[in-house]
């Protein structure tokens, strides 16, 4: 991990007592206080699986172990007493993951002091974080897990040309944001293009215009550059100060908002940008450039067809709807092939689902997805579209060595279909995060019930 | 033959928009909606109705009919929208193009969504390829709880393309309403019932002197009265579809159709009584308002196991993706419910919520020849139509975003002329 690497650095050059943004970052103010739950092992035994990655395997067994995947495979040996379900029929995938989520900032009931998710106050708001307005009781959390979405990135919104700081959590039930906190996990920053920055600021100082927009963005990044070499002497300074020196360098104050942009300098905060159109996603592409950072996914994304071969080229993550759009102009060329026109390039495609609603059915997003692209001629198989809601988002989010795969000794982040989840009457049967039972539709007792919902109508109901 | 005649000839053929035309299509799965599904039928349709639909070995083809070979494929009845905006807003977001709204008109009750219908928008096109030939459509209420009256049109893109301009009267209730009729349901329910009370005893010349309405929202009210015409309310909260009940015994058993109705399975039993219709989103299951605590996916299977009638659609997005209306429809399957009501809750009742059940929803001979050739199972979110009819028509399967995708489907072509010229 990056970070890891960083801190050692750190370290190395005897930096243990300064106040520099990396050591900040390092120290993880906010630490993931997440602990898997305890699980027994269990054997899904001759089931239909899409690992994730691409592959269809028939009649396989799946062996959870201590919350990792322990195998994958026909006819598997397993330890004396382990539980086994017969999955004949059913189908076993990697949990989904949801790279564009609001659950919790903007949380259900949509009442006014539940809109917690864009600091409309200033444009440039990288000093705000998603964890510090996540409510963990969301009843939506609890949706989205029967809808088989194991992680999900919480995002500010798009209001601001930097919105603030994203988090990726486990969609595990707890009294706490930390709880829920996916360890070791990157932040992601949200920037937005277009319409909505400009429609919001336009009558309040600004930006009002495109170029507003970039000029806004161009401002913002000379000053984290300015900040990074303030920083990176007073680092050189120090490594040059002997202890029995009369002065002594002083730190630099510390900037929230220009520290975010400088642990994105640094690769180790990814970026993921709201843009809608492929012109637009160009000009950030060399923005990009310019100030020496990588986009690594651009959210919505309703023209990535047009440029999939760009966006193939610069190794950037597309995060679209199936047939979502045309609610404002920048999303009026909406086309139902978009995934799979972006997948056939050679880019990186992903679902999301930006909803509350959406997120508790992203596998039938990716069915018509696939649907659609194939009726026009794509070749694209099922398998390869279930990369859409695991793999792909995984490797945007930097957790792709810990879940959204099927293999040997990831963590078990599984669900049990009761059938081929493409086809309509399939719903997640079962869903393992880290080897635990979260989630059974034919048990009231495996389906949490938020705090909210208590004593409510409909408390515990099947939904 | 005469250089004059063939002239003649050119110029007629060049003058018949669409020649009549009789379609025979064979073989194929049909769901008539009039009892069992045909495995290998046939039905024949001229632009006028539907001539015979039956097993493939009992309808006779008229010589002159244009076959289309239907082996392997599903063939239904025109899909029925029975509560949209499509075609009276081409981007929600550009007030310019968005008709849905009417805030600053001193009219509600009266305002018509056919005046606001555009046959040429995008989103007209894109709904009638997902298999949608009928719709509904209304004014969002803004300034009373009336939006206002709506209409029922068919996806065809055709500039005559309204078939009733006056079919139904939407009304806001519930959190919206109340907020609009003042601030609180006591508010809402009085304003509803007075002004019906007061639009009965409207005369010409005899207003009130200080009436609630004005002369164009009163008179349209008296029409829905006297002509009985479905009365769609919006409310969600399980008290409120009691007060419904209420509301539609008090008014002589009006028509009314409930919108939303989240709630309505902690009522179902009271629902089925007073024979009221619903109109339902399956996928609207989070509490998003205290108004829907009890929201779930299992309200239309329950409703049904109550003898509750409803159809199914989109409330979230009534316009670019009502089009989506047949998984909203296909999900509920997963909570049990079967698939003929299920599919009848996006044709059949629609049409009888519209009183035009002798003319559109099944396939039956006399029926109107909306048709649609699937390529599996329409429910289906992996399904979609290969053709569609109406009118008997067969309709333009293009949209601006098939051009679209079209166009940029060849990326990566050593093509060297810009995508404009291609």
């Amino acid at each position: 991990m990056k970070n890891t690497t960083l801190s050692a650095l750190a370290l190395g050059m005897g930096l243990l007592f300064t106040q520099s943004p990396t050591a900040i970052a390092d120290e993880a103010p906010y630490p993931s206080t997440y602990q898997p739950i305890a699980s027994n092992s269990v054997l899904l035994k001759d089931a239909t699986v899409f690992d994730g990655l691409g592959q269809k395997f028939t009649n396989t067994d799946v062996y959870l172990v201590d919350g990792k995947i322990s195998a994958i495979g026909q006819d598997l040996e397993i330890a004396d007493g382990v539980q086994t379900i017969d999955a004949t029929g059913r189908w076993i995938t990697p949990g989904i993951i949801d790279i564009h989520s609001h659950l919790g900032v903007y949380a259900s009931p949509s009442v006014k002091a539940h809109s917690d998710g864009n600091e409309v106050t200033s444009p440039v708001t990288s000093e705000v974080s998603a964890e510090h307005g996540v409510w963990p009781h969301d009843p939506g959390f609890n949706r989205a897990r029967a809808g088989g979405v194991t992680s999900m990135l919480i995002l500010p919104g798009s209001a601001n040309l930097f919105g603030g700081k994203g988090v990726v959590l486990k969609n595990v039930p707890s009294r706490t944001v930390q709880g829920m906190k996916f360890p070791n996990a990157p932040y992601a920053l949200k920037m937005a293009c277009g319409e909505n920055p400009k429609r919001v600021y336009g009558q309040k100082g600004g930006p009002g215009s495109r170029m507003g927009n970039f000029s806004g963005y161009r401002k913002t990044w000379v000053k984290a550059v300015a900040y990074r070499e303030k920083w990176d002497k007073y680092e050189a300074d120090l490594a040059k100060a002997k202890p029995d020196d009369k002065k002594q360098p002083t730190a630099p104050t510390r900037n929230l908002q220009l520290e975010t942009l400088v642990d994105v300098l640094k690769g180790d905060v990814n970026i993921n940008m709201h843009c809608y159109r492929a012109d637009e996603m160009a000009q950030v592409i060399d923005m990009s450039k310019e100030f020496g950072y990588k986009v690594t996914t651009f959210h919505h994304a309703i023209e990535a067809y047009k440029i999939a071969d760009l966006l193939a080229e610069n190794d950037i993550c597309s995060a679209m709807w199936a047939d979502w759009g045309g609610f404002k102009m920048e999303a009026y060329d909406s086309v139902r092939e978009n995934i799979p026109m972006v997948h056939n390039a050679g880019a990186c495609a992903i679902v999301h689902s930006d909803s509350g609603v959406g997120i508790q059915r992203l596998y039938q997003e990716a069915a018509k997805a696939l649907a659609d692209g194939n009726k026009v001629g794509l070749n694209i198989s099922k398998a390869q579209a279930w990369a859409w809601l695991s793999s792909n988002p995984a490797k945007a989010l930097g957790i792709e060595d810990q879940t959204g795969s099927i293999q040997k000794g990831l963590n078990a982040d599984i669900v049990l279909w009761s059938g081929d989840p493409f086809a309509i009457r399939s719903r997640p049967d079962l869903v393992f995060i880290d080897g635990a039972l979260l989630y059974d539709s034919s048990d009231a007792s495996k389906r949490a019930v938020s705090d909210f919902e208590l004593g409510q109508p409909g408390e515990g109901d099947v939904k | 033959m005469s250089k004059f005649i063939t002239l003649c000839l050119a110029f007629i053929l060049l003058q018949t928009p669409a020649i009549a035309q009789t379609f025979a299509i064979t073989g194929a799965k049909i769901v008539t909606n009039n009892g069992a599904i045909i495995e290998h039928g046939t039905i024949v349709f001229n632009d006028k109705k539907i001539i015979a639909v039956g097993e493939t070995t009992a309808v006779t083809i008229p010589d002159a009919a244009t076959k289309i070979d239907g082996s392997g494929k599903w063939v239904t009845p025109g899909l029925f929208l029975p509560f949209s905006q499509v075609g009276m807003v081409e981007i929600a977001a550009e007030s310019s193009t968005n008709d849905t709204r009417s805030n600053k008109s001193p009219f509600s009750a009266a305002l018509l969504a056919a005046d606001s219908y555009n046959p040429k928008s995008e989103n007209v096109g894109i709904t009638k390829i997902e298999g949608i030939t009928r719709m509904a459509i209304l004014p969002t209420p803004s300034r009373t709880i009336y939006g206002g009256q709506g209409a029922l049109v068919n996806t065809s893109g055709d500039f005559r393309s309204i078939r009733n301009n006056a079919a139904f009267i939407y009304v806001q209730m519930g959190e919206t309403g109340a907020r609009i009729a003042g601030g609180s349901r006591s508010a809402s329910w009085l304003w509803l019932r007075q002004s019906l009370l007061e639009a009965k005893a409207w005369r010409k010349g005899r207003e009130p002197a200080k009436p609630l309405l004005n002369s164009a929202d009163a008179f349209a009210l008296q029409n829905v009265l006297k002509k009985d015409l479905p009365f769609l309310v919006q409310v969600n909260r399980a008290s409120d579809l009691l007060a419904l009940i209420d509301f539609k015994s008090d008014f002589n058993n009006l028509n009314v159709v409930a919108v939303g109705a989240k709630e309505a399975w902690m009522v179902a039993d009271e629902l089925a009584k007073a024979d009221i219709t619903l109109i339902i989103d399956p996928h609207d299951n989070l509490p998003n308002g205290f108004e829907s605590l009890g929201a779930t996916m299992y309200n239309a299977v329950r409703l049904h196991k109550a003898g509750v009638k409803f159809a199914i659609t989109n409330l979230s997005d009534g316009s670019f993706n009502a089009r989506l209306m047949p998984q909203h429809a296909g999900n509920t399957l997963a909570t049990g419910l079967d698939w003929d009501t299920a599919f009848a809750a996006i044709t059949k009742v629609p049409a009888q919520i519209f009183r035009e059940e002798d003319n559109l929803g099944r396939l039956a001979t006399g029926m109107i020849a909306d048709i649609v050739v699937w390529d599996g199972d329409p429910l289906e979110v992996m399904s979609s139509p290969d053709l569609v009819f109406i009118d008997g028509q067969k309709q333009d399967m293009t949209s601006r975003q098939t051009r679209l995708r079209d166009r940029y489907l060849t990326i990566g072509d050593e093509n060297p002329l810009p995508f404009a010229y291609r």
